[in-house]
Formats: structure tokens, sequence, C-alpha cells
């Protein structure tokens, strides 16, 4: 009844002591990213050059570009698995507009628009028809790629404008590329988004407990839809990126890429049960990945051989602290 | 009659027979006993595997890393046989059983002592697998000129009229039917499905009987690794690669839910038929093979709608979290 402004302060969160800091996810991620990049530098010594070290942020910053979106969908509790797919579809119909005679701003609208447009059929799926979306983008998965196949064949997409060519290999600034400014830009937008706003508290408190947010008047169904369209969106740019970089377009474009944008995610501290996260350390575990694969390339390890790498890492630093917990626990009782 | 209908394995048998009719009419040699017992030889790898992965998803795991267990067990037993000629196949294959079950209890040790989600854990060894099979090769291939005739004639000698490759997979279709409708640990691994809570309150051991289904996970990706690699007679880093979600895509057209605890034999091996129809009938029917894997994509997205309309109807929950007692 009474209108007087109650004088209580609610914290956003609880004080943390310092030493939790210390053994936070990210600090264990920045330590593991000191340290591979000191054994490079020690390594080899082509490591420390202003011009390798910008080389080596594109061999990630494609993948980190979806994995920004993809850490706010997994963390929500669902997963895009058709996200490679979508960017080989996206590079497909921007290589018919190429053929068309589509010059340049419309090609980065097509490809935009096309990851967009899968992936809010993506979230339809999932949000109207309320199913399982690790099924329904296994199968998406197969058909955005397979209507890349039935587009293409065994042919390529050649003839890109040159001016094209910029987004995937330009340069803004000295060494820092275009596509690193982008992933930079795009990082502090979705850090925002999902820290500082209440989009950002729904999508967690959807991923921890989703009746329990409908009940509380999030609009689960919606948020997952627009996560599912941001996933989609950034599949789109990545496309853009990587045609206008490789030049070309082959149905097999990007293979893979979904396992690879999903290990960046858990490495960053990203619960796979949906509810945890957080995109400083999706950006660290961007950042680590391309110090391994780039490191163990400078040294001439093919590129199987990093997938172990990247693999051992996944299951270690997952594993790191749930041990270290147990032998704690041990240990005082 | 109405009682048949009720199971989703009826519907995806009459599927299949449509199908069969439906490329029948474009191409009348098809549904002939010969030609359908090939695309069963064709199948028979993709329905072992589906087996193998079914235990897993009905446990409410997944288990990605069997195209990459197949691969690296295909590349032991090539080399092996390779060096080795006179190591008699039989032993072979218990060799592959075996690197299969190691490499699959690595997976189920690391969910059931370290609690990693299944899907971390096998997307990790998925890539760790694969690279190793680039570490014992060399990046070198086997070729078919260095296997022995044994090696890659056993699947193909005919008995009975029927390919040995049929005939295993037969086998393991009986196996894996006995031991989900007639063994205690098959009751556990629906059971756990359902309701894990539960399943903990029933005594099962839920940790254990992962552990034990990613190991016949493993066992089957490394009989299939033997299998693939003397089917099509070359062993490399790059067999089957990508071959795990054709795997699961055959789980789920087989109607086998990836929320766990429902699902049957014959689902994982319709769903596998399915899949391995469509890719055999589409040269015969001039179809560039080009379309396959987009029709294959529309079949899962179709099989998963169909198959939710089905599970809609829930079980009381009687029991919450475990924490809770």
């Amino acid at each position: 009844m009474t209108d007087t402004p109650v004088p209580r302060h609610i914290p956003d969160r609880l004080d943390k002591p310092f030493s939790s800091a210390i053994f936070s996810w990210e600090a264990l991620l920045v330590a593991v990213a000191v340290a591979i990049f000191a054994v490079n530098s020690f390594a080899s010594p082509y490591f420390l050059d202003a011009w390798s070290l910008s080389d080596l942020t594109f061999n990630f910053t494609e993948k980190a570009l979806i994995a920004l979106a993809m850490a706010l969908l997994i963390i929500s509790g669902e997963i895009d698995l058709s996200v490679a797919a979508i960017i080989a579809l996206a590079s497909t119909m921007m290589g018919m507009a190429v053929q068309a005679g589509a010059g340049t701003p419309v090609l980065v609208v097509i490809g935009i628009l096309v990851g967009l447009g899968c992936g809010a059929f993506n979230g339809l799926l999932v949000t109207r028809l309320g199913l399982p979306s690790i099924v329904v983008t296994i199968g998406t998965m197969s058909l955005f790629r397979g209507v890349a196949f039935i587009v293409l064949g065994d042919q390529a997409y050649k003839g890109y404008p040159s001016s094209f060519a910029f987004f995937g290999q330009g340069y803004v600034w000295w060494v820092v590329s275009f596509e690193l400014t982008l992933f930079l830009v795009a990082a502090v937008i979705y850090w925002f988004l999902l820290h500082r706003t209440s989009f950002g508290r729904r999508v967690f408190a959807i991923g921890n407990n989703p009746v329990a947010a409908q009940f509380s008047g999030v609009r689960v169904g919606r948020i997952k839809f627009i996560l599912f369209c941001l996933t989609g969106l950034m599949a789109g740019i990545a496309s853009v990126l990587i045609t206008s970089r490789l030049g070309s377009t082959r149905p097999s474009i990007a293979q893979g890429y979904e396992l690879e944008v999903i290990t960046m995610v858990v490495l960053g501290g990203v619960s796979i049960l949906g509810g945890a996260g957080s995109i400083v350390g999706v950006v660290l575990a961007a950042f680590i990945m391309g110090l391994v694969t780039f490191g163990l390339g400078l040294l001439n390890v093919p590129g199987i051989v990093m997938s172990i790498f990247i693999g051992l890492l996944l299951i270690i630093v997952i594993a790191l602290p749930i041990v270290w917990r147990r032998v704690r626990r041990e240990r005082f009782t | 009659m109405k009682a048949l209908l009720r199971y989703r394995e009826v519907w995806l048998l009459a599927a299949i027979v449509v199908l069969i009719g439906l490329i029948s009419m474009r191409f009348p040699g098809f549904a002939n006993p010969g030609n359908l017992r090939q695309v069963f030889n064709d199948t028979s790898i993709l329905m072992i595997l589906a087996l193998g992965q079914m235990v897993v998803i009905l446990t409410r795991s997944i288990d990605l890393s069997m195209a990459s267990n197949l691969c690296f067990t295909g590349m032991v037993v090539a080399m092996l046989n390779a060096a080795h000629p006179a190591i008699p196949i039989p032993l072979l294959i218990v060799i592959a059983l075996l690197v299969g079950l190691v490499l699959g209890a690595i997976n189920g040790l690391l969910v059931w002592r370290l609690n990693i989600p299944s899907i971390v854990v096998t997307l990790g060894t998925l890539t760790i697998y694969r690279g190793a099979t680039f570490v014992i090769s060399g990046g070198a291939w086997v070729n078919a000129d260095q296997m022995s005739p044994d090696f890659i004639g056993l699947q193909r000698a005919a008995f009975l009229g029927i390919p040995v490759l049929s005939w295993i997979a037969i086998l393991v279709i009986a196996l894996f039917f006995l031991l989900m409708t007639r063994t205690a640990l098959g009751r556990s691994i629906y059971a756990i499905g359902v309701n894990p809570t539960a399943s903990v309150y029933a005594g099962i051991d839920v940790g254990r009987t992962k552990f034990i289904v990613f190991c016949i996970s493993g066992m089957i990706g490394g009989l299939c690794g033997y299998l693939w690699i003397s089917r099509y007679v070359i062993a490399s880093v790059e067999v089957a690669n990508g071959y795990e979600l054709n795997i699961i895509a055959a789980c789920v057209i087989g109607g086998i839910s990836i929320a766990g605890g429902i699902g049957s034999v014959g689902g994982a091996v319709l769903g596998a038929l399915f899949l391995g129809i469509i890719s055999n009938a589409l040269p015969v029917i001039n179809i560039s093979p080009f379309w396959q894997m987009a029709i294959s994509g529309s079949a899962i997205i179709l099989a998963v709608v169909l198959n939710a309309r089905g599970e809609r109807r829930q079980g009381r929950i009687i029991l919450r979290k475990a924490e809770a007692a």
C-alpha cells in the first residue's frame, strides 16, 4: 500500500573473495594461454612476430564468431550442430548470386540473410514443435549441406569480385585484420548482452530451470528462437568471411567446424548442460585454440595431430577442476 | 490390428515397404530378393553400429567417437595384417573387439568416474582417436594389395547363399535382442533412460551401467573397424570421417529417443535399413547421389517430428531428484 521506495540495495551478485577469483575458470584459461604462448615462443623463432601473430588470428576468428552466439544457445540448454552446414549453404547462395552478377554489398546481405533464415528454421522446429535441438540440428545439418551439394555437386563457385576479398583478407590497421576487429567488437556486444542485460539474465534462467523461468514470466520459446536466429546470423557472417578469405565455394566448405565451435564453447567454461558460462571464457578459449593450432603448425605438426591436442585439452581442462575438487575434499575429510 | 499400429516399428516398416514400392515403379528390379539381400549386406555395418549407439542413447548419453574408434581399430588390424599376414582372421577380430573395448572403456571411465557429460567426453575422444590413427600409421594408407586374401575374403564368403557380413549382422542383431529383452542389464539400460533417479532407488548402479554401455559401443566400433576396412579394402585416416552422425541419424529415424529410455533393436535396424535403401536406390533411379544428404536430412527431421507425437504422453513423476532424499 505504501508508495515509499524501500531503500534496500540488492546486489547483482554476491561479493566473491579474492581467492575464488584466482581459482576461477577464466584464471585457469589465462594460465593455460600464457603457458602455451611461452612454450610457443621458445619452440619456434618465428612465433614472436607481429605478422605471425596476426596470421594466428585467422585460424579461429570465423569459428569464434559463431562460438559467441553458440555460448548463449548452450547456456539456454539448447545446441546447434548445423552451423557449419549453414556456412556451406550461405556460401553456395552467395556463389549463385555472383554467377547472376551480384556486387559485393548484395553478396554480404545474401550471406547474412541465408544464415539468419537457417537459424530461424532451426528455431521454429525446436520452439514451435518442441523438438530436441540436438536431433533437429543433426537433421538440418544434413539438409543445409545437402542442398549445397545438390546445387554444386563436385563443382565450385569462383570469380568473387575483388572488393569482396576485403572481409576475409583485409586489414583495418597495420596487422589488425578486419576479421579480428569484427570478432572483438562482436565479443564486446555479446558480453554486454549476456552479462549486462535482462535478456542475458533470462538466458541463464532458462538454462537453469526452463519451467521455473516460464512460470516467472520469461518467454522461453521466444528467447530460444532469438538465440537460434543469432547463431544462424553469426554463421552467416562467418560464411561471408570464410568465402571472402578462400575466394571460392565448395559444398564441403567448413566441414567439421560445428564440433570445433562447440569445443571452443565448452573449453570456455560454458556448461554443456546449460545455465552457466561467460563470454570472457569463450574468448579466452578461442585464443587458446588459435595459439595451440598455430604454434604446432609452426613446428610442422600436421593438422590431424593438433586435433589430438585440442581433444586432450578439452577433456583435461574439464576434468582438472573435478579431480582437484575431489582431492581437496578427501584431504579435508 | 490396432494394437499393432501402436508400435512405431510397424509404421517404419510400412514406410520402408512404401519406399521400396516407389523405387520399384521407377526401377522394377529393385524389389527382387537378390537385390534386397544386397541392400541388407550393404547396410550391415550401419545396422551394427546403430545398435551399439542405441544402448548408449537409451541411457541418455551419446557416443560421438564411434566412427573414430572404427577408424583407429580398422587401422590397427589392417597394419597387423599387413605386417603379419599369418595371424588368423578370427584372432584379428578378437583383437579388434579388444581395441574397441579399450577405447570405449576410456569414454566410459570418464563419464562414470569424473561425471563429465558424455557429449563432451566423446567430442574430445572423437578427435583424439582419429588423431591417434594418424600417429600410428604416420599418415600412410594400407592398400588392398597389402592385405591378405583371407582378411578381405572372409566377409565376402557365402554361407547358405548369404555373405558372412550379413550373418555377422544377423548374429549381432540377435545378441542385442536378447540383451535388451531378456537380461537384467537390458532392463537397467531402459530404466536409466526413463528415470535415472528412480533407477538409483531400484538399486541400479547408474554410473557402472553407463560404463558398460560405452564398453559395448566401443566393442561394436572395433568390430566394425575390421568389417569396414575389409569391405572397402583401404585403411586411412579419412575412413568413416563424419560417419558418427549417420549412425545417430539411423537411430533417430529408428525412433530411438535422444532423451533416453525409448527405442528398440527393431527400430535401430529399420532406421539403418531406411538410410541404406535410400543410398542404394538413388543411383538406380537416376537421381544424382548428391541428393542423398538432403534426403536423409529431411528424413531425420520428419522422423523426429513424428516421434515427438508419440512421446507426448509422459508417465507420472513419482520421485524427484536423488539429492532430495
